[in-house]
């Protein structure tokens, strides 16, 4: 969906659900999924829907998503850092999770 | 900075770091008042300026010269000694202005002696059938990845919708060398004769002729389709964009859909703050009160920007100094400060052909009253026939509302939702926006987590109360 124009900043690996992903200091984590290609980052409570970055400034929630064990953190808020860890959000409830 | 090292109280807090909040707090700084400056994101600048210490966009040329002027905002702040903090998250003001602000997890309540909101502007809700698949974004959150990533949309890419900012995000793309399919164009053509007779105030305004050679410049590239209707369709992601046209129904097939129809204030905390806020009928959005100097209703609290009214960023600026002169008036008397009124004359001439672009772009009734199962709270996912059906069930308010439905009671707090809530409402009822209201809104105006409250330093006689 996205492309880079150019590489700025330095390299990044940031781990989302399991899978490393490669992405650039300056990035959110919103932006670094976005521009790895992930389909979605949360389902939701309701429906159980997928849902991908919508506003990108914090204000829809579209992008919540584990990081470093906090759920629920804006991805778009929130700078990448070597070695953090994302997870994508389930949204309706699960047990013993 | 970390919370530790705030003080417990600031003569100044300005909330927000786009250009009101930057200006606003460059001027207050400069001239002696201790201020500091709370911003969300990683990086000053605020949307429209966002990324401007460190875009990815190295060429100037992508995002112009309008955007570049932001650096001289960013510049002049950081020279004036006032205290920036980015990634600092204000969850709650109050009418006493205690300030709650979290920053990387610790949460801190401020005293502040004046308090000037710039939280700025949001895009209008675009509520159409399928807005909530991935792969549909508003065209602000394309231009963010832009300004700060540097990131270009390399599918099929359609945009829709009306408003300045589409045609500037167009612009943008096109000399980033993205392709775009086609833009859909959601602008009633019956805006034009409502907008003509504010045209001779616009052609005075620095916009006309920038607009005009934006307009030409992406019309050359694009297919420009006039539209009636807008939905998004695909299973778990964007497929099909759909749309009716004069000449029926059309299908496109696009991998991303980039929904505008222009910005409202976003009022959510100047609201939980106890602002007043009255309906604008020209905007079709609430505003807070406010008197020359951007005071509100509650005494110290100033809201600068586009969060008092839409008039772009420039004027933004113009508007963080005025209030700021205001809040140095009060705290400083005898302070050295620039002449007010010259800044009220640009202010004057910023402002001036707004009511143009105001009824030209103005969002048709379709797209702002949605029915059937589109959803309306996105959050909850409430449709427009819920919202429409309980309304006819006697449901005479956006608060009553939430009880029936749960809609605005999502993260979001109602900010994607609440000008469709309110204005379904008064379409059902036969009232109007201005007697429906919007919904009430308390702190904390984002969510934040327990942890982050229990990190609030607690005096001797704080922990007495409630120990035993």
């Amino acid at each position: 969906m996205f492309k880079r124009l150019g590489d700025t900043g330095t390299a990044v690996t940031l781990e989302v659900d399991g899978q490393p992903i490669r992405a650039r200091t300056g990035d959110t984590v919103a932006a670094a999924m976005l521009a790895a290609g992930l389909d979605h980052c949360r389902t939701t409570p309701v429906t159980g829907a997928p849902r991908a970055p919508y506003c990108l400034m914090g204000v829809c929630f579209d992008c919540l998503v584990t990081i470093d064990g906090v759920g629920s953190r804006q991805g778009c808020l929130v700078p990448v850092r070597e070695g953090m860890t994302v997870e994508t959000q389930l949204g309706k409830r699960e047990a013993g999770r | 900075m970390n919370a530790a090292d705030l003080a417990p109280s600031y003569d100044l807090v300005v909330i927000g770091g786009g250009p009101a909040g930057l200006a606003a707090a460059a001027l207050a700084a400069r001239a002696g008042v201790q201020t500091v400056l709370f911003d969300e994101n990683p990086d000053v600048g605020g949307q429209i300026y966002r990324g401007i210490t460190g875009t990815a966009v190295g060429d100037r040329a992508i995002l112009g010269d309008d955007y570049w002027a932001g650096a001289a905002l960013v510049t002049e702040v950081k020279a004036s000694g006032a205290t920036i903090v980015n990634g600092a998250t204000v969850w709650s003001l109050d009418p006493t202005l205690l300030v709650g602000v979290s920053i990387a997890g610790q949460a801190r309540l401020l005293q502040a002696k004046r308090v000037i909101v710039a939280t700025g502007s949001l895009e209008r809700p675009f509520p159409v059938a399928g807005w909530t698949l991935p792969g549909v974004m508003t065209a602000g959150a394309a231009q963010t990845a832009l300004k700060a990533q540097g990131l270009v949309p390399s599918g099929r890419t359609v945009m829709a919708g009306a408003g300045p900012l589409l045609w500037l995000l167009a612009a943008q793309l096109l000399r980033a060398g993205a392709r775009i399919e086609a833009i859909l164009d959601t602008a009633p053509r019956v805006n034009w004769l409502r907008a003509a007779m504010h045209l001779p105030d616009f052609a005075l305004s620095p916009y006309w002729s920038k607009g005009l050679a934006l307009l030409r410049e992406v019309k050359a590239k694009v297919p420009i389709i006039r539209v009636g209707s807008v939905a998004a369709e695909g299973k778990d992601k964007l497929a099909e964009v759909v749309f009716g046209t004069s000449a029926g129904e059309r299908r496109m097939k696009a991998d991303l859909l980039l929904l505008h129809q222009g910005v409202v204030p976003n009022v959510n905390l100047a609201l939980a703050a106890g602002v007043s806020h009255r309906w604008n009928a020209r905007q079709l959005c609430f505003e807070p009160v406010v008197d020359e100097d951007f005071a509100t209703s509650v005494p110290g609290i100033a809201v600068a920007g586009d969060g008092a009214g839409i008039a772009g960023g420039t004027a933004a600026a113009e508007r963080g100094r005025i209030a700021a002169i205001a809040a140095v008036r009060a705290l400083e008397p005898g302070a050295p400060l620039p002449p007010v009124q010259a800044i009220r004359q640009k202010l004057a001439r910023e402002e001036t052909g707004r009511a143009f672009l105001d009824m030209l772009y103005q969002p048709a009734p379709e797209f702002r009253r949605p029915v059937g199962d589109t959803i309306v709270c996105r959050c909850e996912e409430v449709t427009a026939k819920q919202v429409r059906d309980t309304a006819d069930l006697g449901c005479e308010g956006p608060n009553q509302m939430k009880a029936f439905l749960r809609c605005g009671m999502g993260p979001c707090q109602g900010r994607l939702c609440g000008l469709t809530v309110t204005e379904l409402i008064a379409e059902q009822r036969k009232s109007t926006p201005a007697e429906v209201g919007y919904y009430r809104l308390r702190p904390p105006v984002k969510p934040i987590t327990l942890a982050e409250l229990a990190s609030l330093p607690i005096s001797e006689s704080e922990r007495k109360a409630v120990e035993r």
